[in-house]
């Protein structure tokens, strides 16, 4: 659902003819399918950013993962164990995206389980209290349909179809989110309480989500050239702060940031300095729970081997009985 | 290495399997388990198909001219080629 590699930048190297046929065909909006010729960079760029983006999906059915058991009614219960389910439905689409453009999947695992790979800052935070998974619906997902709904056209065949499949179902996980926070807003002060807190912790991670700055590059921006990506950062971040403001306001909670004022000039919402320290450090490896994060994939895969490998025999076994 | 299969779906009575991804799996019985889980949790299909993507024979996008431009230059093979005077009506 997250797509934080739309933020490096590949540079183009080939100038031949074949390249600016390419390019013509994605001026012309034509989508590119896996045998095409494509330039090395643009194969590159799309295996990087599709399987990072699986990989964010992957990763992020653990914070929500860990209130499954201990959600507050059976309806709130079934609901969670849904959305989980659709991340690693999510992650495994993009998986099969990834894989048309020639690398393999167990390679695609290793890079995240060997840390190489990266995945979205956002799942580093921890869910300490329920309101988060409201939280987490609400924000997370929502900035996350900001960013994946131009991923429907992208010019890669196979991703802009994934993308579809994923933002038909990433708005259920949107308002069961919202649902979450309405009930708390709406409840005792403590739970008002919880929300408010929720969105304390949420709000900077969330802004952080669409990536840096986009004066913070020197590179020419191959990724829009190619139409992988169709916006920039800034403009997408600022589309995610006007959507959800007025939502946060409806809650009659209060966003952590004094700078926060509504511009009447231009009808957006201006927001305040974003830490990029914090991001930084948290895409380094030192977020609360990097470490927990990747423990917990590398556990699951290895606890699965045997399942793996269980499923190989039987099929040879019954290649050989045939 | 978990072998790849391609899914298929009938979204409804009456129409064709549609490719919608693919899937790893050790066998056909387990494909179509994952198939069903990965491309089915909201009513999406009627049938599903998974077959090895081996076994697809796939034209070289490089052959495209060779393959399909001659069609386009028998414009014969349409309808609105052939001329009907007007007073015959549709047909």
């Amino acid at each position: 659902m997250y797509s934080q590699a739309l933020n490096t930048r590949e540079t183009d190297t080939s100038t031949d003819a074949d390249s600016s046929r390419f390019q013509a065909r994605i001026d012309a909006e034509e989508r590119i399918e896996p045998n095409d010729w494509m330039p090395d960079a643009y194969r590159r760029t799309l295996i990087r950013q599709i399987s990072q983006h699986a990989h964010s999906e992957i990763v992020g059915m653990l914070p929500e993962g860990n209130w499954i058991t201990r959600a507050p009614s059976l309806r709130r219960k079934a609901a969670l164990l849904a959305k989980v389910q659709d991340e690693g439905g999510h992650g495994l689409y993009l998986y099969a995206a990834a894989e048309t453009l020639g690398v393999a999947r167990e390679e695609l695992v290793d890079q995240l389980l060997s840390g190489r790979a990266k995945y979205s800052s956002i799942f580093n935070y921890p869910t300490l209290s329920w309101a988060d998974i409201g939280a987490i619906g609400w924000l997370v997902d929502g900035a996350a349909i900001m960013n994946q709904i131009p991923l429907c056209r992208c010019s890669f065949g196979p991703y802009a179809r994934a993308m579809i499949r994923v933002c038909k179902e990433e708005s259920f996980h949107q308002r069961q989110g919202y649902e979450i926070m309405v009930t708390l807003a709406g409840g005792t002060e403590e739970q008002k309480a919880m929300a408010q807190d929720a969105l304390d912790r949420w709000w900077w991670p969330c802004l952080m989500m669409f990536g840096p700055p986009d004066g913070d590059s020197s590179h020419s921006d191959t990724s829009m050239r190619w139409k992988i990506k169709r916006f920039t950062n800034d403009a997408l971040r600022q589309k995610f702060v006007d959507a959800t403001v007025p939502q946060g306001h409806r809650l009659g909670l209060s966003f952590p940031d004094p700078d926060l004022r509504f511009d009447e000039s231009t009808g957006h919402w201006r927001f305040g300095a974003i830490d990029w320290s914090e991001f930084k450090r948290v895409l380094a490896g030192d977020g609360p729970c990097n470490r927990e994060r990747l423990a917990a994939r590398r556990r699951a895969h290895a606890e699965g081997a045997w399942v793996r490998d269980a499923a190989q025999a039987y099929a040879a076994k019954q290649r050989k009985v045939a | 290495m978990m072998p790849l299969w391609e899914v298929f779906i009938r979204s409804r009575n009456g129409l064709a399997h549609k490719h919608v991804g693919s899937v790893h799996a050790a066998d056909a019985t387990m494909a179509l388990h994952a198939a069903r889980d990965v491309y089915t949790r909201r009513g999406e299909g009627l049938s599903l198909w998974v077959v090895p993507s081996n076994a697809i024979v796939a034209s070289d996008p490089a052959d495209r001219d060779v393959l399909f431009e001659p069609t386009a230059s028998k414009i014969y093979r349409h309808p609105t080629f052939y001329e009907i005077p007007d007073d015959v009506g549709h047909m």
